[in-house]
């Protein structure tokens, strides 16, 4: 060992060769952190006294200083394929990170992927040294990292043979701690062992091992390369077997019309990835995982002279970020790389997005997008290496970036059958609801019927009724009787049919202004909400040969377009004639031809295609999901664990995935643990890294395994997970760490990560102080740390973002978490945040239901990867500004690393040229993505709105919700990004800005009060609702964490949720009426009115239920009807009603039957199951329930009816 | 005398001058690319922030130099542009100087005062003012160009006053 840790020290390269790997990897991993060049050699190898700890453990050490002689020998030996590395032991999957790291990414990563997927371990070696054939191509090295963290460079400091033997030689610094741990989980036993080794100790050791390590090694070159050969050859076959395939599939589908034809072509295609692999892999490694279960970490205190060289290559590395693994890569050549590389792999991303988007061209843009080497990309199209998934961000192509961008001329195969198939009901779900409750709806008042037959026939009703000026100060009872309905567009009916559903589409006006000027003079915001992924339960599926687009602004086509002949289209957005392609004129639904406009893509605004392989960069990636778990003290006190393990295990099956998809688990306290799940292991093996300033990878293919091969050691670790950590006392959160971790181990595939944390980070990068001044809570002067604290997160959000990962974060604390800053992590990945303040499974019930519900949820809800969304709107829109959970690519481009049905996005629009020489505007949003079954498919919604140019129509076609929506975002940002007292302020002036323009433009009454267009006659009360709502309130007193979740709900909601959530429904129970009841199968579900969210509209002998989007309250009055009580409760009187009674009792009354079908009527479509809480008149949580009472007054906030005074007053000054 | 100190400043500034018109050019081609989707922009956020700096210390250096030659009239015209580096890099994180206060009747929309207002640093862990993040925000993108184009002209204009400058005091010391 002591030659080892020499090397490790001294050399960056040894180290990395090293199987030990302890060495070796914290150097890798520093250069990609950045940090390495800065360690002192105390932090590097500050570890080993921790290591130490662990160390303790006797057995292990001996092994460890085996390895380390062979890997010297192997070191002079094998100088470049070090740097491949192949470990074959665990270690050697440092490895991977290191040198390689760059190689994961490019080249390697394909090969790791897929061919590690079948045959689980020896594979992963085999990809690395499949490397080799490569080296020849320094580019394909390059990784793209993103920020160019990642690259390590081999510099000339690693390479020095000489360097190493000398080390090896050298007393060098004797504790080599290998820390393994290879202790079973199950056992609970970490068994951390460190073996010092001094130079002069190995002796022994090395023996030992040296047999099998060196075997490896010596054998392994020879192997490697000839490995490589194979698979080259095998390469071939299976990338033009994908290819192939999709020829062929198509073609079958053509003739089979069957729907899903292409999940054929998946299959077959997967098959033929992970055929290679074995062939491949199987010659070079055969390695007994013998060596996996130890992690090494470093820990040789001095070798001062090893120590600078280590350095230096760090700082090379680190500086410049982009790994060239060339063959010959000396360290010069990735000097010189370096530099360019790191530029490029940005603009890589970029063409990948182009490129996906931009589709329609074949080759020349994925050429032009990935590949940082000419040759090898060209071999990989040619069909020659088909398990290198071009790496997202390739360099190399700086020249061909623009190539893609131009719109690519149409193939020319059109001559191919209509491949298209659609699902047989066009129709969508949402109009067939819309048709149902309409009908059902009793109409109690003229304005709602008005409304409806406005909605149904004609326009002149709908706009008479919306125009109507209602004078807020004397109309009391503004609320319709049900739920607000999203305005109808006023277009002709025909265009009404096929407008895309408001409930994935809508936008603030739903008749655009024709210019800026009468969009400012309306003095209402213009944009767009978008639940662009939700759960739709019919969507017409369209396999195609070509995707017909424009192809001037690669608008898909759409219900909205006009064919000027049988031959032509008019794009709607641009106004370009394009050609009708052959294969178009073919209709699949009614297999006639010559009917293009009876084409599923021109009947439904809704559409899904199935893209080619021209919108992908890279094979579709498997479904990769990472846990990373909180075990500190905290965490094991909440509790958390126990729970979160059961509902995993039993979703285990039903996670969104196919036969690839694959898991990891990663704990973490002040240490990072992982587990080494590999198939064929007896039970899953923990491995500890303690070295968190430096973390790295201890082994790089047995920590992501294929589900469905170790779902037994999965579920081992899963069972067992709880018990292991039950008695820690360790407190410190080394979150940043981990995160970092989880990164490197999801780079090469993408995938989504989970957190959950449940204390402020407190270790490491990405350490947190405590912000909040529990003072300042109830302050009505500004609140101060809504915004990060450090920018680390982002910029790893950010690196995730580049790398295709989405990172989701649950929160599970009962003290300050600063939230502000953690939440960066997911709102730049595209991730959700959940947030369970005071969770404790004990003393928390309500929050521990709330929780597993939310996971069931979350664990089986569907999921895309790889995400794009491009917003196309109408010459002369342009869009302003987005909100949502994302990372901007371009000024029309959301790059979503994962993309859920949960969240929504809102976008500001403006109007930046004249509409004037058109009657329609239209929107279209297209999301790229790869679904969890490997497909790449476009889902595509178009919506169609009126151009007016007269004030009137705009108002009248104004959403309220959707508007206040999107003032509700834009004041979150506000808040961020200025003050609060700013936003509540700019709030309540757009409420009095409308009323004073709606009366000096419009309204020709010399009406004194506040008078509002009907349509609007609601913005004054939600604007109030929102002034009320935690994430924008003051004076209350609102823990900061509470109200930074309360902001990232306004930013990721859907709009139907948000609103709820500012203003929840509130119905009266007990006198329930079947009037106008909806009959749905065979249960009836009543349907009372809305009432105002105001105290004197309870009273004490009823039973009201409030909707608050994701939680029930029924309140019981203390003289509510005894036979409700009964019959619905089970309980006798009101007395005996339990305090937290969280569920209805499932009775046989029909009293209770209609309760629970309205109740479950509510649920219906929403994503994420609520709790009911029943409230009794006189319990404590009563408070909960009136602060949700927005009309009344509180100690701090004004009544509705104070409000509307303070408006007039401020327009009559 | 024939090179006198003040002369050497305006050479000084000259050179120095032609520097900044090539950053301001980068900075506007750099925006102009962010806007019609050629780049990515973390790629370009990491090249143009490393430029932020040095922009903003080599006018603060000529303006020292300036002071030092008491070229007082040079030095006032050029601290506007001083003063607004400062607080475009230091003091805009404390202060929220656009602040909509929009009434009823004035021209721009009183919700446009929401969303957010990123002129000021965002938090960094690098020097440099442009976040990633933020940067494809309409208004952002539309401040960056706007101060791109006038930093342009302010520069280009002080390069031929700078010129004059400097021949004017070439010629006027008395051995010419």
């Amino acid at each position: 060992m002591s030659g080892f840790t020499n090397l490790n020290s001294s050399v960056g390269y040894s180290q990395n060769s090293t199987p030990n790997g302890g060495a070796a990897p914290p150097y890798q991993n520093g250069p990609v952190q950045t940090y390495p060049a800065m360690y002192p050699p105390a932090g590097y190898y500050g570890a080993p006294p921790q290591q130490q700890g662990y160390s303790t453990i006797p057995g292990h050490a001996a092994p460890a200083p085996n390895k380390a002689p062979v890997t010297n020998n192997a070191h002079s030996a094998n100088y470049y394929h070090n740097n491949h590395q192949q470990q074959q032991n665990h270690l050697p999957q440092h490895h991977v990170a290191p040198s390689p790291y760059s190689a994961p990414l490019s080249s390697a990563p394909p090969s790791q992927p897929y061919a590690a997927l079948p045959s689980a371990a020896p594979p992963p070696t085999n990809a690395h040294y499949n490397q080799q054939p490569f080296q020849p191509h320094p580019p394909y090295a390059t990784p793209g990292s993103y920020y160019g963290q990642q690259s390590y460079h081999p510099s000339s400091a690693r390479q020095h043979p000489s360097l190493v033997p000398v080390t090896a030689s050298g007393p060098g610094a004797p504790l080599y701690p290998i820390v393994s741990y290879p202790s079973a989980p199950g056992s609970s036993q970490y068994g951390t062992l460190s073996s010092s080794q001094s130079t002069s100790a190995p002796v022994g050791m090395p023996t030992q091992m040296v047999g099998a390590p060196l075997h490896q090694y010596s054998a392994a070159p020879p192997p490697s390369t000839t490995a490589v050969q194979p698979g080259y050859g095998v390469g071939p076959p299976g990338q033009t077997a994908p290819t192939v395939v999709n020829g062929q599939g198509s073609a079958a589908q053509n003739a089979v019309h069957q729907h899903y034809t292409q999940s054929h072509q998946a299959s077959l295609s997967y098959d033929s990835y992970s055929g290679v692999p074995p062939g491949s892999g199987g010659a070079d490694t055969d390695q007994p995982p013998s060596g996996t279960p130890s992690t090494s970490v470093h820990s040789s205190p001095g070798h001062h002279q090893g120590v600078q060289y280590g350095y230096v290559a760090n700082s090379g590395a680190s500086s410049a970020s982009a790994t060239t693994s060339g063959p010959a890569a000396a360290a010069a050549a990735a000097a010189a790389a370096a530099a360019p590389s790191s530029s490029s792999s940005d603009d890589d991303d970029e063409e990948e997005d182009e490129d996906e988007e931009a589709g329609g061209d074949t080759s020349s843009s994925t050429t032009g997008s990935a590949s940082p080497v000419p040759n090898s990309y060209d071999s990989l199209e040619g069909g020659s290496y088909p398990d290198s998934m071009p790496p997202s961000n390739d360099m190399t192509n700086q020249a061909a970036p623009y190539g893609s961008y131009g719109y690519p001329s149409m193939q020319s195969a059109y001559q191919q059958g209509p491949a298209s198939h659609t699902d047989a009901s066009p129709s969508h779900d949402l109009y067939g609801q819309s048709g149902y409750q309409q009908y059902s709806q009793p109409f109690p008042n003229l304005s709602q019927l008005s409304a409806a037959l406005g909605g149904l026939s004609g326009v002149p009703e709908l706009e008479v009724e919306a125009l109507r000026p209602v004078n807020l100060l004397q109309e009391r009872n503004l609320l319709p009787p049900r739920p607000l309905e999203a305005p109808e567009p006023n277009v002709s009916s025909d265009l009404k049919k096929v407008n895309c559903s408001p409930q994935t589409f809508r936008c603030t006006l739903t008749s655009i202004p024709q210019t800026q000027a009468l969009l400012n003079k309306a003095r209402l915001p213009l944009g767009l909400l978008l639940h662009p992924f939700r759960d739709l339960q019919q969507l017409p599926v369209i396999t195609s040969n070509t995707i017909v687009r424009c192809r001037s602004c690669r608008t898909y086509i759409n219900p909205f377009v006009t064919f000027l002949d049988q031959r032509r289209w008019k794009c709607n957005l641009c106004y370009r004639v394009n050609d009708v392609p052959d294969e178009f004129m073919y209709n699949p639904v009614t297999r006639s031809y010559g009917e293009p406009h009876k084409r599923p893509e021109v009947q439904n605004a809704t559409v899904e295609f199935i893209a080619s392989s021209d919108y992908m960069l890279r094979p579709p990636q498997p479904a990769v999901y990472l846990f990373v778990l909180d075990v500190s003290h905290n965490a094991v006190e909440a509790g958390y664990l126990k729970y979160f393990c059961e509902s995993l295990l039993e979703n285990l099956t039903k996670l969104p995935g196919d036969v690839r998809t694959r898991v990891g688990f990663l704990t973490f306290d002040s240490t990072i643990h992982f587990y080494n799940l590999q198939e064929g292991l007896s039970q899953p093996q923990m491995l500890v890294v303690s070295d968190i300033d430096d973390v790295f990878i201890p082994s790089h293919d047995s920590l992501m395994v294929n589900l469905k091969e170790s779902k037994e050691l999965v579920k081992d670790l899963l069972t067992s997970l709880p018990e292991m950590f039950s008695q820690t006392r360790e407190t410190h959160s080394a979150l940043g760490p981990a995160l970092q971790a989880a990164y490197k181990l999801m780079s090469p595939t993408g995938g989504r990560i989970t957190v959950f944390q449940t204390q402020l980070p407190t270790l490491g990068v990405g350490a947190l102080q405590a912000r909040e001044d529990p003072n300042q809570r109830s302050s009505a002067k500004g609140v101060q740390h809504l915004g990060p604290a450090t920018d680390f997160y982002k910029k790893l959000a950010l690196d995730c973002s580049g790398q295709q990962i989405g990172v989701d974060l649950f929160l599970l604390s009962s003290q300050y978490a600063d939230l502000a800053s953690l939440a960066c992590m997911s709102k730049y990945s595209a991730g959700s945040v959940f947030y369970y303040p005071s969770f404790h499974y004990i003393h928390n019930p309500a929050q521990l239901e709330k929780f597993q519900k939310d996971l069931e949820r979350y664990l089986t809800r569907k999921i895309g990867f790889e995400a794009v969304m491009r917003i196309r709107c109408t010459k002369g829109l342009s869009i302003h500004t987005f909100h949502g959970n994302f990372f901007v690519r371009s000024t029309d481009l959301l790059s979503l690393a994962n993309v859920n049905p949960d969240s929504a996005f809102a976008v500001q629009m403006s109007v930046e040229d004249s509409l004037a020489d058109s009657s329609l505007a239209c929107f279209q949003a297209a999301l790229l993505y790869t679904s969890s079954r490997g497909k790449r498919r476009i889902r595509v919604h178009t919506l169609c709105l009126p151009v007016v140019n007269q004030l009137s129509d705009v108002y009248a076609g104004a959403d309220v919700q959707a508007i206040t929506c999107l003032l509700a975002n834009m004041a979150i940002d506000r808040s961020v990004s200025s003050s609060l007292s700013d936003a509540r302020d700019a709030l309540v002036n757009a409420v009095v800005d409308l009323v004073s323009a709606y009366k000096s433009n419009v309204s020709n009454l010399q009406q004194s009060g506040l008078v509002v267009p009907a349509s609007m006659r609601l913005f004054p009360l939600y604007i109030l609702a929102l002034l009320k709502q935690k994430a924008l309130r003051t004076g209350t007193s609102t823990r900061l964490d509470e109200r930074v979740f309360a902001m990232c709900e306004f930013k990721t909601q859907p709009l139907q949720q948000l609103m709820r959530l500012v203003h929840p429904d509130l119905y009266r129970l007990d006198n329930m009426s079947d009037q106008g009841a909806l009959h749905l199968n065979d249960t009836v579900v009543p349907q009372p009115h809305l009432l105002h969210l105001s105290a004197e509209r309870l009273s004490r002998d009823g039973a009201f239920l409030m909707d608050c989007s994701n939680v029930f309250y029924l309140w019981i009055g203390k003289c509510c009807n005894e036979m409700f009580i009964r019959d619905v409760l089970g309980c006798p009187n009101y007395a005996s009603i339990p305090p937290n009674m969280s569920h209805i009792p499932e009775l046989e009354t029909p009293l209770s039957e209609r309760v629970r079908a309205f109740l479950d009527w509510l649920q219906d479509n929403r994503a994420f199951s609520c709790t009911i809480h029943v409230v009794k008149d006189d319990a404590s949580a009563k408070a909960t329930l009136f602060q949700h009472l927005v009309e009344d007054q509180s100690e701090v906030a004004s009544s509705y009816r104070d409000f509307l005074q303070h408006i007039q007053q401020q327009i009559s000054k | 005398m024939a090179f006198t100190f003040a002369a050497f400043c305006y050479m000084l500034a000259l050179l120095l001058t032609a520097a900044l018109i090539f950053f301001a050019i980068w900075h506007i081609i750099a925006f102009d690319e962010l806007k019609t989707d050629y780049k990515n922009p973390i790629d370009q956020c990491n090249t143009l922030n490393p430029l932020v700096l040095p922009e903003y210390l080599i006018h603060f250096f000529f303006c020292v130099m300036f002071f030092c030659a008491a070229e007082w009239l040079t030095l006032c015209l050029n601290l506007p542009l001083l003063a607004y580096h400062v607080w475009r890099y230091v003091i805009s994180n404390f202060l929220h100087p656009i602040n909509y206060e929009t009434p009823a009747g004035s021209l721009e929309p009183a919700f446009l005062a929401l969303g957010c207002r990123y002129m000021s640093r965002p938090v960094m862990s690098c020097p440099g003012l442009y976040d990633p993040t933020t940067i494809m925000n309409a208004d952002i993108l539309a401040y960056c160009q706007k101060e791109g184009w006038c930093k342009l002209a302010f520069y280009l204009l002080s390069f031929f006053y700078y010129l004059y400058g400097y021949v004017f005091h070439f010629r006027i010391c008395p051995s010419c």
